[in-house]
């Protein structure tokens, strides 16, 4: 069953990628260049996406994951410097390209051969992090 | 058909809606939170290669849906940069940023802010500001996206 699930929810958060325009780079970059013709769009998707989730977070005190085991723990809230450094390169490179890692997946199959670049590119990031992460932990001891 | 209804923010809205009901679905059902940096970064890394069946075919719904529904809305223009030396940059940004911080749009956005997670929120504020200076500098000033 839990594979069926996971094919129900990646299917709805491609559907919904897709759906939703956020697979245009054009209109993420439109998102973000507020100096520029503002494009309001992304706002809609994440107030919509943040509804049902909301409502999905407020069920789970209490119970159990419909196909076992346990929920997540919540996160210690600590705002290392990973967290900080980590979000300003995403967000360069999400500007930059005006692609993040749902979308650059859900576009895949339209988006022609520059998404899998910077698929490939992404995974080499993704590749290279964990060494990156010791790096700077020996540079400059994190917290 | 689709195409033709003109508002592109009561599209968003309901993507975004269909995105948060993933969100909700893959918590619920799995207990698991839908990132999409974490699920393929956990691959890539292996450190998720314990629940690896799950995360490939999380991803496979995601590559696969838009191909079953694309015959509905016709095709559509995503508009990417063709200056490879930006994808490459942009895609190596991406991968190395969402695995430090440990998310990216979906997890700290969408998952973390509906469930009032401080990580989530200030990783949200770094990456839509990094986001926002970004396209200022190289579309307004350096002029190259």
């Amino acid at each position: 069953m839990r594979l069926i699930y996971a094919f129900i929810a990646g299917g709805l958060f491609g559907t919904g990628l897709f759906l939703s325009g956020m697979t245009d780079t054009s209109k993420v970059q439109g998102w973000l260049d507020i100096f520029g013709n503002w494009d309001p769009t992304l706002a809609f998707v994440m107030g919509g996406a943040i509804l049902p989730m909301a409502i999905a977070w407020l069920l789970v005190p209490g119970r159990k994951p419909l196909a076992g085991g346990e929920f997540p723990a919540p996160a210690a809230p600590r705002l290392g410097r990973n967290l900080v450094l980590g979000s300003i390169l995403f967000g360069a490179g999400w500007g930059l390209a005006g692609l993040c890692p749902g979308p650059s997946i859900a576009s895949l199959s339209y988006g022609g051969v520059g998404h899998w670049v910077f698929v490939a590119a992404m995974i080499a990031g993704m590749a290279v992090a964990p060494g990156v992460r010791v790096t700077l932990d020996r540079a400059v001891p994190a917290e | 058909m689709l195409s033709a209804i003109p508002s592109d923010w009561l599209w968003g809205l309901i993507g975004g809606l269909l995105i948060g009901l993933g969100g909700a679905v893959y918590l619920l059902a799995n207990g698991r939170i839908m990132g999409a940096s974490g699920i393929i970064g956990g691959l890539v890394d292996r450190s998720g290669w314990s629940t690896w069946a799950e995360r490939v075919v999380f991803l496979t719904g995601v590559f696969a849906l838009p191909i079953l529904i694309m015959p509905l809305t016709g095709p559509v223009d995503t508009h990417i940069t063709d200056n490879w030396i930006v994808i490459i940059a942009a895609g190596l940004l991406v991968g190395i940023g969402t695995r430090l911080a440990n998310g990216c749009t979906s997890g700290h956005g969408v998952c973390g802010i509906s469930r009032l997670s401080l990580r989530g929120m200030v990783a949200t504020v770094f990456y839509i500001m990094a986001g926002g200076l970004t396209v200022i500098l190289f579309r307004h000033i350096l002029g190259v996206i």
